[in-house]
């Protein structure tokens, strides 16, 4: 009879854990996709709005869906009205940052490769110090150097152009560069360095054919990394260059403030769709990369 | 001279970056701070003139307004960033169908630029034809939302984007420390008779200091150094209403002229994140060392 009792009070008792489980599994799943709306929100917002006429917007809500698939706003955004003087559009600053953007990751990666090898695998007395030297470097604010590189690149006649934003990208790229290499080397046990040494091997010969061939991860990471902050950079863009070698963000952010018409809100979100697009598609196709430079970058740093 | 040269390769290696980051960071900063002792204005000058930069940024109303505003945004921005990355990372953390793509939506927007999502926002928040209208149109007839263009409250309208883009940066570092805590310390407590809650609150929460230090750390940098995120979506106004720190360096460098003043102000801002990071490089290091 006990028994019984005891027995029936336990399914009672996991039959309402139960409901309360699935309450709470519902619950979950609410706050999540909820916060998962408000996230997306923005990009809807954006993406909608590109393709909508400046009509449509009056008479619709942000939300409001486009009535047909028309690009003609990106179209202007991309290559302008073809009026001539006055007109701005992105394709020739989608340009510029392109060519800022390739030597710039080229370098700072490169460099980094190098010092990243030697601080794990020639280690010298000090390098810890020189270690902490270069990793202060990613933490500085850019506004303590302003001023000086704006002089430095006018004395070096490469103010205003795409070859001073590569020298300046890729000299702040190379802490985090460094920091990225150095602490993906430090797990490559250096009993292979040195048995490669004894083998007569030196400094290149084990780097291109011990080191570099395992490197692919961390390469794809830094690339990654460095190709989102050189193409998301606005503060060095805007500063040190203006006209005709702007890179894309200045370039939008110049479009989006110019109050010379009247407002096309279309053309302001397809002009910030196409400078974020070379950004979103890396991080759909190579989010994981992504996401271990952005936690590395700076859990580590 | 050839052995010479093979036994010291890794150091003339070595040279390049030192010496960049010797002259582009350490000797520019340097020279900022000299500047911020002298009295120029359009050009540098190089005779000293003591602290008077400072005592004059600290008597200017439009710095004082930018500190301001600088800690407002700082203490919202960290609390929401934290609170929102906690709470997605835990529920993410429940065996979810389909976490990937919740993943992937909460993180997209830290790869894309401030000034992307700047545009996107003061679109969205545009006082007639942003969600004032999605409201009225929906029938709330009254519903007014002109934080954009409202002195008091345009600063919250930075902080709403800045949370927006930060916030899934957060869950992801929370969401990794999580992860790393061993099944067992979990199940040992289950068998306890410890709620999932309090497994939470008692157990893994308070395992997770590093991580709070870090995203702490993490989001005062960025908050210091906020500078797109403001041109992009009020200049600084109404006014200077939104002005912060970084809009004041630039301005006074670049737009008026007063070179002396902004290296003094820059050099405020790389005391601030002297302050945050050197603490936090310290323990990094002692940390690595004691493994």
């Amino acid at each position: 009879m006990q028994d019984n009792l005891q027995s029936f009070s336990y399914k009672k008792l996991e039959q309402k854990s139960k409901y309360t489980n699935m309450f709470l599994r519902w619950f979950l799943y609410f706050v999540l996709i909820l916060f998962a709306s408000y996230f997306i929100f923005p990009l809807y917002v954006m993406v909608v709005t590109s393709l909508k006429t400046m009509e449509e917007i009056r008479q619709g809500t942000l939300l409001t869906w486009p009535s047909s698939l028309n690009f003609d706003s990106w179209l202007v955004a991309w290559g302008g009205r073809g009026y001539g003087a006055g007109d701005t559009f992105l394709r020739p600053y989608f340009w510029n940052s392109i060519k800022m953007v390739v030597p710039a990751v080229f370098f700072s990666t490169f460099i980094g490769a190098m010092t990243g090898y030697v601080l794990t695998k020639w280690r010298f007395k000090g390098d810890q110090w020189v270690f902490l030297f270069l990793l202060f470097g990613c933490f500085i604010p850019f506004q303590a150097i302003l001023l000086p590189m704006a002089r430095t690149l006018g004395t070096l006649g490469i103010s205003n152009s795409v070859v001073g934003l590569v020298l300046v990208h890729t000299v702040y790229g190379i802490p985090f560069t460094t920091l990225f290499f150095r602490n993906y080397y430090i797990s490559v046990p250096t009993e292979l360095v040195k048995a490669a040494r004894i083998d007569g091997a030196g400094f290149f010969k084990i780097f291109f054919k011990i080191l570099l061939p395992i490197s692919a991860p961390i390469i794809v990471v830094t690339v990654i990394w460095q190709f989102t902050q050189i193409w998301n950079d606005f503060l060095f863009g805007s500063t040190f260059s203006f006209g005709e070698a702007a890179p894309i963000q200045v370039a939008l952010n110049n479009m989006v403030l110019s109050s010379t018409s009247i407002k096309e809100y279309n053309v302001d979100m397809a002009s910030a769709i196409i400078a974020g697009i070379p950004t979103l598609i890396v991080y759909v196709l190579a989010g994981k990369y992504f996401i271990r430079g952005l936690t590395s970058g700076a859990v580590k740093g | 001279m050839f052995k010479w040269l093979e036994k010291n390769l890794p150091k003339i290696v070595m040279a390049p970056a030192v010496g960049l980051i010797g002259w582009f960071v350490y000797g520019f900063v340097l020279w900022t701070l000299y500047i911020s002792f002298t009295n120029s204005k359009i050009l540098p000058k190089y005779e000293l003139w003591g602290f008077g930069q400072y005592e004059k940024l600290w008597a200017s109303r439009k710095w004082l307004i930018s500190v301001d505003n600088l800690l407002v945004f700082t203490a919202l921005f960290l609390i929401f960033c934290i609170v929102i990355g906690i709470i997605l990372a835990i529920f993410l953390d429940q065996k979810i169908r389909a976490e990937g793509v919740l993943r992937t939506i909460y993180l997209y927007p830290m790869a894309l630029s401030f000034i992307v999502t700047g545009t996107a926002w003061k679109w969205i928040l545009n006082p007639t034809l942003g969600i004032q209208k999605m409201f009225i149109d929906w029938g709330f007839e009254n519903f007014t939302f002109d934080w954009l263009v409202n002195r008091e409250m345009a600063i919250y309208t930075i902080v709403i984007a800045g949370v927006w883009q930060s916030a899934g940066f957060v869950m992801a570092l929370f969401l990794a420390g999580l992860r790393s805590v061993e099944d067992e310390i979990v199940k040992a407590a289950k068998i306890d008779g410890a709620g999932l809650f309090t497994v939470y609150w008692k157990i893994l929460l308070p395992m997770m200091r590093p991580v709070f230090f870090t995203s702490f750390v993490i989001l005062v940098h960025i908050s210091i150094k906020s500078y797109d995120l403001i041109v992009a979506l009020t200049q600084g106004g109404p006014g200077i209403s939104t002005t912060m720190p970084a809009l004041f360096m630039t301005q006074a460098a670049f737009h008026k002229s007063q070179v002396g003043l902004s290296a003094a102000s820059a050099m405020m801002m790389f005391m601030a994140v002297a302050a945050v990071i050197i603490p936090y490089l310290y323990s990094e290091l002692r940390r690595e060392n004691a493994r």
